[in-house]
């Protein structure tokens, strides 16, 4: 187990460094640069710009003092917010992304995991088609639909809800964003666990347990959701990574200031120590809730063996 | 129908003379003209379709004319507007049916770009297997670690904003599912004992691809098509959201949605016009998937 | 004993499918008394199973049941789930045929079993593993403390299956249903499921309901029997009556299709004793026949990854020097249990798999040398057939194309007219009609599709075809056919066979000579009346005590359990002689030394022993 952790941390290196590069060459092919939108910059002041921030280096040297300084943890200074240090950056926002994410994924679990439960035990019944035809409703319109409506509804029209803003921080600011996070994540939860409980229900290890006499209740819960959780699980690692790093549209439609912008305005700005920074949080993270799951995988599945 | 009943009627008499064999395509095709939610659904999208490549000929107004004389009033018959104008007097009716036109060719084009790239990346790892297969897995593994947005973004950047290659960025980044659900499905097939009698037989490995693997793909591949769909639409409309995708006076839904978003309290048309024919779209897509991954798999055959 | 414990009557199971209702069971009606053992024969598809599944409650979503059903003054049919739940598992249980999939894999053993304790007595979780403990023990489970911890896949196959029937006895049921309960075994392994059956009849005086399609393990078990096919009873009676005074023609016809290991000579056969039966032997007499296939000590090692992740990988001597040679016309048996290493044997033949060491050479031509090209000419003489006839046709292709493939790889400049001519005449020859050419494989029934199969392997006019466990899959009578028709096409093509089994009886209908493998070696190669008269090793003697016999009388003689234990896991054989482990003649050069192939008399056995024995 150890040893398996141990193994795979290692193997994880140099994925993530095959990861730093391909981003980083990525980022510095695209055309323009950080400083294109400053409009009236004189040649000198911003070759100055340019040695400061080691830009006149040759590409690999670049890459190298960039991945020093990472090693030491330091993601570098931001290009466009210039009183901040992309760690700043990201620490400020990450808190947020993560409380609304990891609600939202929370939420997403326990509902999913319900209704697809429920779902798969009345096959082909209302109750059935009802949670499905809700699901593919969360599935089929776009949060940044969804979101306004809800804000309209229930911030406009019945004044329940701040419409935006993290506020004082208290509950009723998180409902709305997180909601609308939530709903996607409900709609595939439920699904898989729908598809996954119909395939275990109908296997010859369930039909042993009726015929054992076992309630369905009994049946499901010491019997089935075990083997029908494994499909959701591989699911929800890479899903956790992506939602608890921010949605753009979230953060804009609602006002808060997450993490998600960075990737859109990094991108756009050419924002190279930003942009850089959030892809590398990202990689760690999504490499991170893979081991995860794997590790739950084998906590779950006795014929996985470590 | 005729077939049908004829193969029918032959397969429950036992009868020799039935000329007509039942594939397992005729019979997915009946177990699918059975579900009333697919019908519909495709019924629906053709009617979508059919509204959208005839926009031109369905209103006065052009996508991009500017009626002074209504800015941004609601839908009514009388003005001729009849899903109402938006802030710069244009017809959002025509707008909504090119906005369609946009986003239901990404979607086709896209997934017909990572249709591609996926099976042949797919089949080529799986069939091959080994380190190949590791190799190229690992790969995938790693571009999956990449944010999708910011593979997006960059593309976009690269290629410039023209609409073609919106198409193709989205289908260049969107291959990685249909690489990994091909290359599973290879793997199992590699290991059939037809593909093994076809080996024992003499048969050559292309051969082989070609008859005995490819068409056991396409099941999976016709599924995972419909359900790609809605998702690159979904992708297109979310950076138009983000005012990275179609340019002005051109449009599409997500784009027509972002604008609608903005002016939610004043026009709430304009937010629900573009926002239904987007969801309906999207929702026949999802049932058609699902409607045909049932009537693909075998293990309900019986019912 | 006055009223039966359970009375059956107008029984009638339907399904709702989408080519109409289905019945599955028609109007039966049987009775059982306490302690008694019924057994219920039928072929597939005869409602057999159907029946039970309807008493339990546990038909598919699509299917009905109407009639009576009465255990002990209760009605069961129309029962709510929760009445129907106070009575299985506690006065009736079930067994199921395959214990790999029967059990919950996620699940320790003690945890599933318990759950049928906590549920339906009340018991405490510890009160509750004492008991599953105890009857693990009376099931003859060693160390049954210990196993009450494992996975089930931790489990052997037999293991497994004694673990169902302690579930199913842990709340003293009236009466036990069991659903093919040894189908999925080894023959040894059935063999012991069988004896402890037996045993737990009368020490916990059950009734018992065996489903089965193998009327060998009905005449040793049952003290009533009847014969269902297309859902209806065809005859019932007592065990002697249906065995020695069969009044129903299907019933007749049953018995003759089950192979019988009886022991005559025949008059006329094809010797061909005097082959080179291992290299280490030279053959005593020599022949002028041509040799056709010569196999000289192959090997088929696999790279298997070891138990962890990251673990060294272990090697599994699938096939660990195998020899034998092949004249025309003459076929070969090969018989021994799952992981033996016999399928492996037949795909190293044909190079569909990589072969670690030996020599392959089919009239004289080393395989192994052969650029692609030649390896292509060189199949076009050596077929094969499947044991799944499903899986080894594909289904997206028309009968026509599937069996025209071979020959259109191998002469590919003839026109389609020709091509449909030799289909056609070739789906003639083996019993389908040219109208089956353009229907697809999912049409048609398993027997069917193995005769497709079989056209498929001879269209190229093989001189050798590989049969892996051709008839395993199928229902006996149609296994009778089929095997039937390899005899005929073999005699009247000079084919040469390798037919590969576990099932003895149908081998030594088939084989001219037998050879039993045990864990990737060859124990003993005869003749096959040399092989089931005078068997010479130990492994094969058990092996033919072990089948079951559909006779009565011979089965109720028999006393001994035979074989303990499981086959051991190929990666990690026992030194020396691998049966070892199992043979009651066991010494201590056995664990030594590795016993070669030796000729006694006309058999050649490798055995240490074999002459003190």
């Amino acid at each position: 187990m150890i040893r398996y952790a141990i193994q795979r941390f290692l193997g994880a290196i140099p994925t993530l460094l095959i990861l730093i590069a391909l981003a980083f060459i990525m980022i510095r092919v695209a055309p323009g640069g950080p400083f294109d939108a400053e409009k009236q910059l004189l040649p000198e002041i911003e070759a100055n710009l340019r040695a400061a921030y080691h830009l006149d280096e040759p590409l690999v040297q670049q890459f190298g003092r960039y991945l020093y300084a990472l090693i030491q943890g330091d993601f570098g200074p931001s290009f466009q917010y210039r009183d901040h240090t992309v760690t700043e950056l990201i620490m400020d926002g990450f808190p947020v992304s993560l409380r609304l994410g990891g609600l939202a994924m929370l939420l997403a679990l326990i509902v999913g995991v319900s209704l697809g439960t429920l779902a798969a035990f009345r096959q082909n019944t209302p109750t059935d088609y009802t949670v499905m035809g809700v699901a593919m409703t969360g599935i089929s319109i776009p949060n940044f639909v969804m979101a306004p409506l809800m804000i309209l509804l229930f911030a406009v029209y019945l004044k329940w809800l701040p419409a935006g803003g993290l506020g004082d921080g208290g509950i009723a600011n998180l409902v709305l964003p997180v909601i609308a996070l939530a709903l996607p994540q409900i709609a595939y939860v439920a699904r898989l666990t729908r598809g996954s409980m119909i395939e275990v229900l109908r296997s010859n290890f369930i039909r042993t347990a009726s015929a054992q006499g076992l309630p369905m209740r009994t049946v499901i819960v010491q019997h089935a959701l075990k083997p029908a959780l494994l499909p959701v699980i591989s699911y929800i690692g890479p899903a956790t990574a992506a939602i608890i790093t921010g949605s753009v549209v979230i953060e804009q439609i609602f006002g808060v200031p997450g993490l998600g912008r960075y990737f859109v305005q990094g991108a756009l700005n050419r924002d190279y120590t930003l942009v850089m920074g959030v892809v590398v949080f990202y990689g760690v993270l999504i490499i991170s809730f893979n081991f995860l799951v794997d590790l739950l995988y084998g906590w779950l599945d006795p014929r996985v063996k470590y | 129908m005729t077939n049908r009943q004829e193969a029918t009627r032959a397969a429950d008499t036992g009868s020799d003379t039935a000329i007509k064999g039942r594939s397992l395509w005729s019979d997915a095709l009946q177990v699918l003209r059975q579900n009333r939610a697919a019908m519909a659904a495709m019924i629906i999208l053709a009617i979508v379709s059919l509204l959208v490549i005839i926009a031109p000929f369905l209103s006065p107004y052009s996508y991009d004319f500017t009626d002074w004389d209504s800015v941004s009033v609601g839908p009514s018959f009388s003005s001729g507007h009849i899903f109402g104008t938006d802030a710069l007097g244009r017809d959002l009716f025509v707008r909504t049916l090119y906005g369609g036109r946009i986003s239901l060719m990404v979607g086709v084009v896209a997934t017909a770009v990572s249709l591609v790239i996926g099976i042949s990346y797919g089949a080529v790892a799986g069939y091959l297997g080994g380190k190949t297969d590791h190799v190229m897995m690992r790969i995938v593994d790693i571009l999956y670690a990449l944010p999708f947005m910011f593979l997006v973004i960059l593309l976009m950047v690269l290629f410039g904003r023209n609409i073609f290659l919106i198409f193709v960025a989205i289908g260049a980044i969107n291959w990685l599912d249909m690489a990994r659900i091909v290359r599973g499905q290879t793997l199992s097939l590699k290991n059939t004992e037809f593909v093994e009698a076809a080996r024992a037989g003499g048969v050559s490995t292309t051969r082989i691809i070609r008859r005995h693997i490819i068409p056991n793909l396409l099941g999976v591949v016709a599924v995972y098509v419909t359900l790609t769909i809605p998702q690159v639409i979904l992708v297109e409309s979310f950076l138009s959201f983000l005012g990275l995708g179609v340019q002005e006076p051109m449009t599409s839904w997500g784009a027509l949605v972002n604008e609608g978003a903005q002016e939610l309290e004043n026009a709430p048309w304009m937010l629900v016009f573009p926002a239904v024919f987007l969801a309906v779209t999207l929702f026949c897509f999802n049932f058609i998937g699902d409607g045909l991954r049932d009537a693909l798999d075998p293990r309900d055959r019986s019912r | 004993m006055g009223n039966p414990l359970l009375q059956v009557s107008g029984l009638n199971v339907t399904f709702a499918t989408n080519d109409g209702a289905v019945n599955a069971v028609r109007d039966l009606g049987f009775e059982i008394s306490r302690g008694e053992t019924l057994g219920i024969v039928g072929e597939s598809g005869s409602g057999k199973s159907q029946t039970v599944l309807a008493l339990m409650g546990l038909l598919a979503d699509n299917g009905q049941a109407q009639g009576s059903a009465s255990f002990d003054g209760q009605q069961l049919l129309g029962l709510s789930s929760d009445e129907l739940n106070r009575i299985r598992g506690t006065r009736i249980s079930m067994i199921f045929q395959d214990p790999m999939t029967s059990l919950n894999p996620f699940l320790k053993i003690g945890r599933q079993m318990s759950l049928v304790l906590t549920q339906h007595q009340g018991l405490s979780r510890r009160a509750a593993m004492k008991q599953c403990a105890d009857m693990l023990d009376a099931v003859h489970i060693p160390e049954a403390q210990r196993r009450l911890s494992m996975y089930p896949h931790e489990l052997s196959g037999g293991m497994r299956q004694r673990v169902m029937i302690a579930s199913a006895l842990l709340c003293r049921p009236a009466l036990l249903i069991a659903d093919e309960p040894t189908t999925a075994l080894d023959v040894t392994v059935q063999a012991q499921i069988l004896g402890l059956m037996r045993e737990l009849r009368t020490d916990f005086d059950t009734a018992t309901i065996l489903i089965t399609h193998d009327l060998g393990v009905v005449a040793g078990l049952c003290d009533r029997v009847i014969v269902m096919r297309d859902g209806r009873c065809r005859e019932a009676g007592t065990v002697d009556q249906i065995f020695y005074r069969p009044a129903d023609e299907y019933t007749r016809e049953l018995l003759a299709a089950v192979p019988r290991l009886d022991f005559e000579r025949p008059q006329a056969e094809v010797t061909a004793v005097d082959l080179v039966v291992a290299q280490e032997q030279p053959p005593a007499k020599k022949n002028d026949r041509v040799i056709l296939l010569q196999v000289d000590s192959l090997q088929v090692f696999f790279k298997v990854p070891g138990p962890g992740i990251f673990s060294a990988s272990q090697t599994l001597k699938a096939v660990d020097g195998v020899s034998f040679g092949l004249v025309p016309g003459e076929t070969l048996g090969v018989v021994g249990e799952s992981g033996c290493g016999k399928s492996t044997l037949a795909r190293g033949i044909l190079r569909l798999v990589d072969v670690t060491g030996g020599r392959v050479c089919m009239l004289g031509r080393d395989l192994g040398v052969m650029d692609d090209n030649a390896l292509k000419e060189a199949r076009s003489d050596m077929q094969i057939i499947f044991q799944d006839p499903f899986a080894s046709l594909n289904p997206r292709m028309m009968v026509r194309d599937i069996v025209a493939e071979p020959l259109q790889t191998h002469q590919p400049d003839l026109d389609g007219a020709a091509v449909n001519g030799k289909v056609v005449r070739m789906l003639q020859r083996v019993g389908l009609e040219p109208g089956h050419m353009n229907r697809y494989p999912h049409e048609f029934s398993g027997g069917q599709c193995q005769r497709i199969g079989i056209a498929r392997a001879l269209i190229v006019e093989p001189r050798l075809i590989l049969c892996d466990e051709p008839v395993s899959a199928l229902d006996v009578s149609i296994q009778a056919q089929i095997v039937d028709l390899l005899m005929e096409l073999q005699a009247s093509l000079d084919l040469s066979l390798i037919f590969i089994a576990h099932d003895l009886a149908v081998v030594q209908q088939i084989s001219h000579r037998v050879m039993v493998m045990y864990l990737g070696r060859v124990v003993e190669v005869a003749d096959r009346y040399s092989l089931y008269a005078h068997p010479k090793h130990p492994y094969t003697r058990a092996l033919i005590e072990a089948v079951p016999i559909a006779d009565p009388e011979i089965e109720r003689r028999k006393s001994s359990t035979g074989l303990e234990g499981d086959v051991p896991s190929p990666l990690d054989p026992p030194s020396g002689c691998a049966f070892r482990t199992r043979c009651r003649y066991a010494a201590e050069r056995c664990a030594l030394e590795r016993p070669r192939l030796r000729m006694v008399d006309e058999t050649a056995v490798a055995c240490h022993r074999v002459g003190e024995i």
